[in-house]
């Protein structure tokens, strides 16, 4: 019988272990640490001042956003939400989406849930592969993500830099590798701590309950340990009557 | 207290149906680790349609706004998230639960004579909890559960002649969409809840007729004591009523620490692609349904032979068909003298070993890209359809093998 | 079966367990009751509104909307003022005696911070009637010919006067409730926050 629930359990754990849909392949892996309050507040200025401007977070409110990253409210009103905004009001955005339409093509999607739906290092690695694409309309392109709508909007801080690819025989282009050419206001490694810092404020985006479920977990499974034993020793002293 | 429940009992038979279902309810006293998942199964239940009521305060079953109501719970509404993940997880729970309560009825040979009606009312039950799962997918409104909505249905387009009518009927539209989403709400949360809970009430009805099984598949109403009481039954109160409360705390505590630490289970709870609103436009890159559903899905992909008359695509719905309806008949296909494996021949013990190993590969198949390969060498369609001959092989031979098969004589106690 | 049983060890066990176990669905049965109080939307459009009264004139009324109701606020005149006085026995609870329909720091002859200022939710304390507006005074009011001015509920006849209190012999048991509010300056008034909170 035991020898049944070991094949049974030892049959499901290699299924278990490999996770379905994984496709993480030549993505930079990102280090996301929700209990870093100062790098979630870094990322939480990023996000406003660059990405907000066109794309909104329309699930996420600004009050909880200034409460569960200890932002205060006079902060949170002067340097992260427009003057006609109320902190109760989500994360909206400024232009309108006929707009959005003209200037990209594509209205730029919301970005509550990305870290959810693409993956950390999906968004990690997207923000670290913009390169200078005079052939774009936009005049940038992306490694990852090839003929992206998107501008760089972050080229001021990481600088102007071009793609370099090698054709092979069957006239498909490998990606080489990139070639600076103008140095922006940050180092490479800085740069790569600010995209660090706004990916772990966009896993915080994407599931805030995620700074709470922990902690109660903890608490949770202490009391099912004891409730477990005290069952476990309730139903031995039962079935004394029985063996 | 006596003397109100003398008054209750004139009018109520409350006493009468605790005594004959509870405390003077003789049940086997060898019941093992398998024998926990009916109880549990039941809890899993009562849970999901406690959430389910919660959640369907605050959910909206309108294409416009389901997906923004669906982040509104998880964001906005106190505790909200905790609700939902209970309920996301505890779809997934069921079924874990399910597969093992009728692995244990395989084990043991429980849907055997007398105790054909249990089995059947089971799986009728088991379909029930399927269509349950697949419409309550659909309510998220994310990518996968529109695309997977529309793949399901479409299966339906494959039957001849009706077949494109009949799927257009299911959606109330060409494609899934509102009037789709609508109706699969009122489907999930009132059309199957009060089947469920009719189909329960009947499986229970029929299993207190003839009693429980168990590990040794023998009758224990055949040897009783001068009372009428079995000699190898107990009261299940409070005996397993403490042993199964002792269960439900393991399982809740497995259950908890999914919802808390993994809810989304690296992807097999609660699908990437399902995080983004439904895109009419685009498709995710794999459509699958979640695991539960995957080793019929792995059958359904498997048949492959455009050769077969009718296209291979009816032929696919055909043999998933079958796969499920097949275990309706376990009760007849198997010719053993003997119920409990532990009385059966080797023949018996390699089938269901090996068709549980298959059912397993199977499902994990149906999760990845049919022309991939994921395990070694082959595709994995190619796999497939290996699992899906030995899928059908283990039913269809099954008169043959259990017949051949030398068994053991069964004792007339149980054995402990 | 043995009947040997330690029936002490036993209850013991059972206590213990059932009552760790009732702990424990109560604390799972939080999140549930919980999840029916007003959402973070519900709060966020319940937030306290800001109201400038700086165009209202001597006289005058002006609703906004707080929480989804209507919050009266009227600029009284000398008039309105000095009549509160001489109507006193003609009301049920002329010196607002149940506490909880106003705030501490209305708890005054006036049920206001200033005397000219009325703050009050245009709700009826009868059943929930939104009660109209009845400024013009004696017959023409088409009340009664001693009407002092004030709100008329058309649901069930209640009356109120400008101070938001109740007449005698009305359905409506007590009188209008005055909101929380502050001002945060000379002509701005925030409804929805209590005076000494952001004093």
């Amino acid at each position: 019988m035991k020898n049944l629930i070991k094949i049974a359990v030892l049959s499901l754990l290699p299924v278990l272990a490999m996770a379905s849909g994984g496709g993480n392949e030549g993505l930079d892996p990102v280090d996301i640490n929700l209990a870093d309050k100062s790098s979630l507040q870094r990322g939480a200025k990023t996000f406003v001042n660059y990405c907000l401007s066109c794309h909104s977070a329309a699930y996420m409110r600004y009050e909880r956003m200034g409460t569960d990253l200890g932002i205060n409210k006079q902060l949170l009103r002067e340097n992260l939400m427009l003057a006609t905004e109320k902190p109760g009001d989500t994360m909206t955005v400024t232009m309108s989406e006929d707009g959005a339409k003209k200037w990209f093509g594509v209205v730029p999607p919301d970005l509550s849930l990305t870290a959810r739906s693409k993956g950390p290092d999906w968004i990690y690695t997207y923000l670290r592969s913009f390169y200078w694409d005079k052939s774009s309309p936009t005049g940038w392109n992306n490694t990852l993500f090839p003929n992206v709508a998107m501008p760089h909007v972050l080229y001021r801080l990481q600088g102007y830099r071009e793609a370099e690819f090698e054709g092979t025989a069957g006239g498909i282009q490998h990606f080489a590798g990139y070639v600076e050419k103008t140095p922006g206001q940050m180092s490479n490694e800085e740069y790569d701590a600010a995209m660090r810092d706004l990916t772990n404020f966009m896993v915080y985006l994407a599931e805030p309950a995620k700074l709470v479920r922990y902690k109660i977990g903890v608490w949770v499974m202490i009391f099912m340990g004891v409730l477990i034993l005290l069952t476990y020793a309730t139903k031995k002293e039962y079935w004394r009557d029985v063996h | 207290m006596a003397r109100l429940m003398e008054w209750v009992d004139e009018r109520f038979p409350a006493t009468k149906v605790w005594e004959e279902h509870v405390s003077k309810y003789y049940t086997p006293k060898n019941f093992n680790f398998w024998y926990y998942f009916g109880s549990l199964l039941m809890l899993v239940m009562v849970l999901q349609i406690v959430t389910g009521i919660v959640l369907t305060m605050h959910y909206k079953p309108d294409a416009d706004l389901a997906f923004a109501s669906v982040e509104y719970i998880m964001r906005d509404v106190p505790a909200g998230w905790f609700i939902r993940y209970l309920h996301s997880v505890g779809a997934s729970m069921l079924f874990l639960a399910i597969y093992l309560h009728m692995f244990r009825a395989m084990l043991y040979g429980s849907y055997k004579g007398p105790r054909e009606l249990i089995w059947i009312l089971g799986m009728i039950l088991y379909i029930a909890m399927m269509a349950e799962a697949f419409f309550g997918y659909l309510l998220p409104w994310g990518n996968m559960s529109y695309w997977g909505a529309q793949v399901i249905i479409s299966l339906f387009g494959a039957i001849p002649v009706v077949g494109e009518g009949l799927a257009e009927w299911i959606r109330g539209d060409f494609v899934v969409s509102d009037a789709t989403l609508n109706r699969f709400f009122a489907f999930h949360v009132i059309l199957l809840p009060l089947l469920l809970a009719l189909l329960v009430y009947l499986h229970i009805v029929a299993l207190h007729k003839t009693g429980s099984n168990n590990p040794d598949g023998v009758e224990i109403k055949k040897q009783k004591d001068d009372k009428g009481v079995p000699l190898d039954g107990i009261p299940f109160h409070p005996y397993y009523t403490v042993k199964d409360i002792f269960g439900a705390a393991v399982f809740m505590a497995i259950f908890l620490a999914i919802v808390f630490f993994a809810p989304e289970l690296s992807g097999w709870f609660l699908e990437k692609d399902n995080f983004e609103p439904a895109n009419i436009l685009q498709t995710p890159p794999d459509i699958v349904p979640l695991w539960y559903l995957t080793p019929y899905y792995s059958i359904l992909r498997a048949v492959t032979f455009e050769w077969l008359p009718g296209g291979a695509k009816l032929w696919g719905v055909m043999a998933m068909g079958l796969a499920i309806v097949l275990f309706f008949f376990l009760p007849w296909l198997d010719r053993s003298k003997v119920k409990s494996i532990r009385y059966r021949g080797w023949m018996y013990k390699f089938m269901l070993g090996l068709f549980a190993v298959t059912f397993v590969v199977l499902g994990y198949l149906g999760t990845k890209n049919p022309g991939h390969i994921d395990l070694i060498w082959f595709k994995n369609v190619v796999w497939a359809q290996i699992g899906m001959v030995i899928y059908f092989a283990f039913f269809l031979l099954m008169p043959i093998y259990t017949r051949l098969d030398r068994t053991k004589p069964e004792p007339d106690r149980l054995t402990g | 079966m043995t009947q040997e049983v330690d029936n002490s060890r036993r209850r013991m066990l059972t206590t213990v367990t059932s009552g760790v176990g009732l702990v424990g669905a109560g604390a799972m049965a939080v999140p549930f009751v919980a999840s029916m109080a007003p959402s973070a939307r519900a709060k966020a459009a319940g937030a306290p509104v800001e109201v400038d009264i700086s165009t209202l004139k001597e006289g005058r009324m002006l609703t906004v909307e707080w929480r989804g109701k209507p919050v009266w606020i009227i600029r009284r005149t000398q008039k309105m003022l000095d009549d509160l006085a001489q109507i006193r026995d003609r009301l049920a609870d002329p010196d607002s005696t149940v506490l909880d329909q106003q705030p501490t720091y209305a708890h005054n002859e006036y049920r206001s911070i200033r005397p000219e200022i009325l703050i009050v939710l245009g709700v009826c304390t009868h059943l929930g009637c939104a009660p109209t507006e009845k400024f013009a005074t004696g017959a023409a009011s088409g009340i009664s010919d001693d009407w002092v001015g004030g709100f008329f509920c058309p649901c069930h006849g209640s009356a109120f006067d400008f101070a938001g209190r109740v007449f005698r012999n009305v359905p409506a048991p007590t009188n209008l409730v005055v909101p929380p509010h502050s001002f945060l300056s000379e002509n701005r008034i925030l409804v929805g926050v209590d005076q000494e909170e952001t004093a």
